[in-house]
This record gives structure tokens, C-alpha cells and sequence, in this order.
């Protein structure tokens, strides 16, 4: 089955060959894969989903593959859980965590658009792969390589947390740290993809990269019986997955798959320390002002989001909103998900979940609407954010009698 | 004021290939103006039809996004570099 057109402007329309191309010649706006989806519909059935593997890959079809998966066979099909104590603690209905905090391998979203470039630049013959990375993309793309046997070069900001810089380089990547910000990597390795011939994943392999984000979305729907969230809250930093998450819904809608309108509000989430897209929303305007970052969510840190017009339009058109949370309560918006839900997320979670409680107390989500919540990244790659936060535990001598004591000083404490 | 100005790939069929050029002009805004008369047709792709910078084109003058400066009013002097890149995705 036919089922690719090559790439199409976004902004103008032209249409490209399927090539290693991101940008527009014209009007320099991104490139998109064009589907064919006159020859998915009938094809790409509910049965035919449920039938494929418990991975990103029972949605192969609606990604950007020709031939066989190349790497990340296991990658996605992560729990969507329901969270009753949450939503008794926020006074709410019905809220559902999507938990890529547990995404096999590296233990966040990125593997799946990683799974997907790798495998795409399997199918170019490129045998170098590269990344600039906040961090998850960095270990994702050094471990995809190494599965795939390919090399793999990973520039990083300088000031990346050390928990995210061994995740890297256990997979024995080339991997550079450069002193600036994460946009000023971006804007190193977009000069350096143009003069190296590397699959860039977020560069010039953008475009099939970044469909692999919409794996996320078909399970969000598919797990809650082919229905449609009132609400998503999405943490947003480049703006992509967001958008990615829309395409996915709108997808299945055109594909017959969902029943009824789209009827979800996509919310954005980002740190008040680097919220430029919140802040779009907010001022109700399409022109994206570039920040410095400042911020404990670094993996969030991106200033100038290049999908940050689009993240933009996914909440205007959808009825959604955004909402920032300052370095306070991202750390208490991780404790209230793992108090309440058992579940360690990263900072970015933190924004999230953080972020979703204020539009709840404001009124924006209204509490007996359905809301999923996307956490997207793994506890245990940023333990510093809550080194100073959590220091109490109790140290006692090898003794019975001294855990009597001990346990005597606790009841005494709380009573 | 000779500026260098790197040509990022989708931009090179208008300048015959080169990846580095050098222009002259006081400011991004004069530069732009050089730049079309070296190369016609450069202006339309960088600039919309209002005369503002496109959406998805960042300039940089040393390494600074020219929107922390003085966007195309930014003042440029001899042997200052200028980049344009198109904009990339998160990570």
C-alpha cells in the first residue's frame, strides 16, 4: 500500500520527494509527511490496531515507515492510568495520568520519534545519527544507535543535570557539551547538519521524527475505549508533541476510528521561567517572543520553541488554554503525583501535573470533565530538583529498642 | 562594513552555492538590502510580503538572536557574523 506523498510545506504547500529535507526552500516554513488518507481509511481499522504489537508499532501504518521497523521495537504502548486519588485530592471526576515516565528504553517520550528518525535514517543509508538534547533526547537517540549500530553525536548544553549526561553516555555515544543555552546548541547544530552529512533527528529528520509524537496521542484515545479526553494538559518545549497529540485525534477522526466531534481542549504547560508559548496563549497573540531560560525544568528550557506558533494554534483551535508553574510548584506538583499516585516523574512532569491543578482551582478545567494529563519523563534522571526538598528520614542504630525510640519520636511528632 | 554572512542550504541555489558571503550594511534591515542586490530574489525569502522577518527564520548577529537585540534595526560593524537559520524542533 502506497500510503506516502513525500513532504509538504506546512505554511505554502509545496510538495518535496521523501528526502532528509526540513525546510521549506521557499518560504522557510517546516515540512510534513502527506499521507495518503483516501488509502489508510477502511485499512487502518480499530480491529486492525488491536491486532498489531503492544508497541508504538500497532500505529505503523500512520507513521512515516516504508519498510520494516528498524530499532525501539518495544518502544510505547506505556500504562494510561486512573488516577482516583489525584482527582479526589484536586476534587475532580475523572483524571487519567499517560505514563511515559515507564517508556521502553530511556524512560521518556522521546523514544518514540526517536524510533521512528532512527529507523527513517536506516531507510536513507545515513550511518551517523545525531541530536541537540535537553537531555531525553540525548539518551534515547544514544541508545537507538547503539541498538541500531549506527554512530551517534549528541550535543547537550554544558549545565545538563549529571543524571541525564551518564544516561547518555552508558551507550558510548560521541557526546559534546556545549557551553549556552539549549537554543543556542539548537542553532550550533542546525549550522552543523548543514555541513556534516548526519541524520540530524531534530533537524533534518524533523519531519519523520516528530510523527512519532502522534503514537502518544492514538493511545491516549485507543486506551480510553476509542473515546475522546475532555481535556489533555501537555508539557510544552519545543511545542511539537502538543501539536503532534492534535494531528493524532484529528487523524483517527478523519480515519472513522472516533466517534462524535474531536471534543478534547489541549492545554499547554511550561515553567514561568521559560513559558513562551503559555505566554502566547495567555497575551491571545500568534507572534512567539523568545526568553532566556531560567528555570528548573530544564528539559522544558527551550526559549525560541521553534513549534511554538503552532503549540499556539492546537490551544486557540481547540477551545484549550496553558498555564505556567513557577520552580515551587513544579517540585510540589512531582511530590502530589508520587504522594497520591506512586508515580516519580521529572521536573517536566511536575510542570505538568503543577499546571493542571491551577487551570482546575481556576476554573478553566471544570472538574467533572474527563482530563489526561501527560507525564512524559522519568523521576530518577533529575533527583537534584528535590534534593533540598526531601532530607527527612530516620537513621537508627542496628537495635530493636532504638526503632522503639524512634518509632515513639514519630507518634509524638504527628500527634 | 564587509559582514560575514553564513547561507544556510535551502537559501544556497541563490548564491550559486556559497555557504559564506560577505555584505555590507549598518544594520540587518541595510544588510537584507545588500544582500538582495548580490543575490535577487534573497530579500522575498527571508522577508514576508509586510517587509517583516518570516516566522520560521531566525537571524543571529554573533551568535545573539537579533529578536534579544534590536530585531532588524540591530546595528552591525566590520567583521561581525551573521547567521540565518531556519527553525528547529525541541529536544
Amino acid at each position: 500500500m502506497e500510503k506516502l506523498n513525500g513532504l509538504r510545506c506546512r505554511e505554502c504547500g509545496r510538495h518535496y520527494q521523501a528526502a532528509p529535507l526540513h525546510v521549506c526552500e521557499f518560504c522557510f516554513g517546516p515540512l510534513e509527511v502527506d499521507y495518503r488518507y483516501d488509502a489508510l481509511k477502511g485499512v487502518v481499522t480499530r480491529e486492525s490496531i488491536a491486532a498489531g504489537p503492544p508497541s508504538m508499532w500497532r500505529y505503523k501504518e500512520l507513521l512515516p515507515i516504508d519498510g520494516d521497523v528498524a530499532v525501539g521495537h518495544h518502544v510505547g504502548f506505556t500504562p494510561l492510568i486512573r488516577a482516583q486519588n489525584l482527582a479526589d485530592e484536586l476534587g475532580c471526576r475523572e483524571i487519567w495520568v499517560k505514563n511515559d515516565s515507564v517508556c521502553h528504553p530511556t524512560w521518556s517520550f522521546k523514544d518514540r520519534v526517536v524510533a521512528v528518525a532512527v529507523t527513517k535514517a536506516r531507510e536513507f543509508g545515513f550511518d551517523t545519527v545525531a541530536c541537540a538534547s535537553t537531555g531525553n533526547l540525548a539518551n534515547s537517540v544514544a541508545a537507538h544507535a547503539a541498538e541500531g549500530r549506527l554512530k551517534s553525536y549528541i550535543f547537550i548544553p554544558a549545565d545538563l543535570e549529571q543524571g541525564k549526561v551518564l544516561a547518555t553516555l552508558v551507550y558510548n555515544p560521541t557526546l559534546v557539551a556545549v557551553h549556552g543555552t539549549y537554543d543556542e546548541v539548537n542553532r550550533l547544530c542546525s549550522e552543523i547538519a548543514d555541513k556534516y552529512r548526519w541524520a540530524f533527528v531534530n533537524v533534518n529528520f524533523r519531519p519523520y521524527y516528530s510523527e512519532g509524537s502522534k503514537s502518544y496521542g492514538f493511545e491516549i484515545v485507543e486506551q480510553l475505549g476509542w473515546r475522546t479526553p475532555g481535556h489533555i494538559i501537555v508539557p510544552c518545549a519545543g511545542g511539537s508533541l502538543i501539536t503532534k497529540i492534535w494531528k493524532a485525534i484529528k487523524e483517527l477522526k478523519t480515519l472513522g476510528l472516533i466517534d462524535g466531534g474531536l471534543g478534547t481542549k489541549m492545554h499547554a504547560a511550561q515553567a514561568l521561567g521559560c513559558g513562551p508559548i503559555v505566554t502566547m496563549i495567555k497575551n491571545d497573540t500568534d507572534v512567539l517572543v523568545p526568553v532566556r531560560p531560567n528555570t528548573i525544568a530544564k528539559s522544558l528550557a527551550i526559549g525560541n520553541p521553534a513549534d511554538g506558533y503552532y503549540a499556539y494554534k492546537v490551544a486557540k483551535e481547540s477551545g484549550g488554554s496553558g498555564e505556567h508553574a513557577t520552580d515551587e510548584e513544579i517540585v510540589e506538583g512531582m511530590l502530589l503525583l508520587a504522594r497520591t499516585e506512586g508515580i516519580f516523574t521529572e521536573t517536566a512532569g511536575g510542570v505538568t501535573v503543577a499546571a493542571a491543578k491551577k487551570l482546575i482551582e481556576r476554573g478553566v478545567i471544570p472538574r467533572d470533565e474527563s482530563i489526561v494529563i501527560c507525564i512524559t519523563g522519568n523521576g530518577l534522571k533529575t533527583p537534584d530538583s528535590l534534593q533540598d526538598r526531601l532530607d527527612a528520614h530516620v537513621k537508627i542504630k542496628p537495635s530493636l529498642s532504638a526503632f522503639d525510640r524512634a518509632l515513639a519520636d514519630l507518634k509524638s511528632q504527628t500527634s | 562594513m564587509p559582514v560575514l554572512v553564513r547561507i544556510p542550504t535551502p537559501l544556497r541555489a541563490l548564491t550559486k552555492g556559497s555557504a559564506e558571503i560577505q555584505a555590507k550594511g549598518d544594520t540587518v534591515d541595510s544588510l537584507i538590502g545588500d544582500l538582495e542586490r548580490q543575490f535577487p530574489g534573497l530579500r522575498e525569502r527571508l522577508l514576508d510580503e509586510a517587509g517583516e522577518l518570516r516566522r520560521f527564520i531566525n537571524i543571529y548577529v554573533n551568535q545573539e538572536d537579533i529578536r534579544f537585540l534590536q530585531a532588524k534595526k540591530t546595528a552591525l560593524k566590520d567583521g561581525d557574523e551573521v547567521s540565518i537559520v531556519p527553525a528547529i524542533a525541541g529536544g
